[in-house]
């Protein structure tokens, strides 16, 4: 049976892991190719490095960083953050992404996902999509897609977006709840199951996980089939191995 | 010196991982620009992911020069859509021929409700073996070890299949006949069990 994934992600600004890092043993808390090897050596199923540098530099950094961290790491590596072309793309599978996650830039040009899928495969095209709840002008229920980090109305339904994101190319969706953002109150497991439920691609959910029994929620109610956090490992608060010991307590099919 | 295999690039798809966990099993990768570059190579691996039409890029030529170092005993690995090409067609290009060399037709994976449970296709992310019969590929895999999967179309239990999976249905994830072999996921992407597939691999070229 297909197991639930557990994907961490490491914030990375300049080359070094940002947000809190609070593992015990490690020689440089921020060094990525380090801690990506102790997240593999936990057992995570898969990693993403979300580039959140600011400068123009950024593309060559990151270049470097993907490659120390792809090194020693044999499962499935992803990068998302800046890019915005099909170049920069080009610039991360050549360093040794495994996937691209793309995000503002598939909605101001939603063709990227599919000139990508036709370079690399669906399999390598994922399709970020940040949003929160809201109502339309009609009164209508919606989850708002933002892009930008979360700061500008794209005006358009996740559901719809992630509908249309699949038909053009896109392998998976990384859907992010920018209410739980942060909040460790647990996974929105209502946008979750409305867009998993709305495709055939698998749905990454992401934000607001803080305990364990968040992730239990995420893969039944939520119908997730993959989810992402960072803090919840930076910190040590727990192990993946030890969350998916929860879940397989739980009935819930991982690696283990 | 290291054993010299040649990974098949017909542009389906990024090489640089199974380029990188073959250095790490101690393999000299080349990619022949040509099909009469195969003359020299003691093993065979045609990776690839993707649509099966990609594999229209391996004309007579390939196939030819392919058939005839495996003819000389030289173990070929199909990966992914690599093993898909192994077998004689593939519902995805009913126009096309596989390599032929293992009996069948890969067929797209039946999503959908089974037993209540919603079955997605493609197939994404990391499931178990079955192991079905002892196979020098398999050597050393635990049964039941997970490996990382991602693809629509696979091929049939048949008496070729060392290990199968199940997604929905059961499927043959991992197939050896003779010097012949296949795995429809990603070894370079599998952690250690999918390093120990290569390592077998490469024990076989010798």
């Amino acid at each position: 049976m297909l197991s639930k994934r557990i994907i961490a992600c490491l914030d990375v600004r300049d080359g070094q892991v940002v947000k809190g890092i609070n593992f015990e043993g490690l020689r440089s808390a921020g060094d990525p190719a380090e801690l990506a090897r102790r997240y593999n050596a936990e057992g995570i199923d898969e990693l993403v490095i979300l580039d959140i540098t600011a400068t123009l530099e950024r593309r060559r950094a990151l270049a470097d960083t993907i490659r120390a961290v792809a090194r020693e790491l044999f499962i499935p590596l992803a990068v998302g953050g800046g890019i915005r072309t099909e170049a920069d793309a080009a610039a991360a599978v050549d360093a040794g992404a495994d996937k691209v996650s793309l995000n503002s830039a598939a909605l101001s040009s939603p063709e990227l996902l599919t000139t990508l899928a036709y370079r690399y495969g669906s399999q390598a095209v994922v399709c970020a999509i940040d949003a929160k709840h809201a109502v339309d002008a009609n009164g209508r229920k919606i989850y708002a897609v933002y892009s930008r980090s979360g700061s500008t109305a794209a005006n358009r339904d996740a559901v719809e977006w992630a509908r249309e994101a699949e038909a053009r190319g896109a392998g998976e969706i990384l859907l992010t709840s920018i209410d739980r953002d942060g909040t460790k109150i647990g996974f929105d497991c209502e946008m979750t199951a409305a867009v998993s439920k709305a495709v055939s691609i698998p749905v990454i959910a992401s934000g607001g996980a803080g305990r364990l029994h968040d992730f239990v929620d995420v893969f039944t109610t939520g119908a997730a089939d993959a989810a992402l956090a960072a803090s919840i490992f930076h910190y040590a608060e727990t192990s993946v191995h030890a969350l998916k010991e929860h879940l397989r307590g739980h009935d819930i099919p991982v690696r283990l | 010196m290291l054993p010299r295999v040649a990974l098949i690039d017909y542009k389906a798809g990024n090489l640089t991982s199974v380029r990188k966990a073959l250095a790490a099993v101690g393999a000299e990768v080349f990619t022949p620009e040509a099909a009469g570059e195969l003359a020299d190579a003691q093993g065979i691996i045609v990776p690839g992911v993707g649509h099966f039409a990609a594999t229209a890029a391996l004309d007579a030529e390939w196939v030819d020069a392919i058939l005839a170092r495996v003819g000389e005993g030289r173990p070929l690995l199909g990966i992914c859509l690599g093993l898909q090409w192994l077998y004689e067609d593939s519902e995805e290009s009913p126009e096309l021929k596989g390599l032929g060399v293992l009996s069948g037709t890969c067929r797209k994976l039946r999503g959908g409700d089974h037993e209540g449970q919603i079955i997605k296709v493609p197939h994404v992310g990391w499931n178990s073996l079955e192991r079905i019969v002892g196979a020098p590929i398999l050597e050393g895999v635990a049964d039941g070890s997970q490996v990382y999967f991602t693809h629509s179309y696979a091929a049939p239990i048949t008496t070729d299949t060392a290990a199968a999976t199940a997604h929905g249905e059961r499927f043959a994830s991992i197939v050896q006949r003779g010097q012949i072999a296949g795995v429809q996921f990603h070894p370079e992407k599998s952690g250690e069990v999918g390093l120990r597939i290569l390592r077998n691999y490469m024990r076989m070229v010798g």
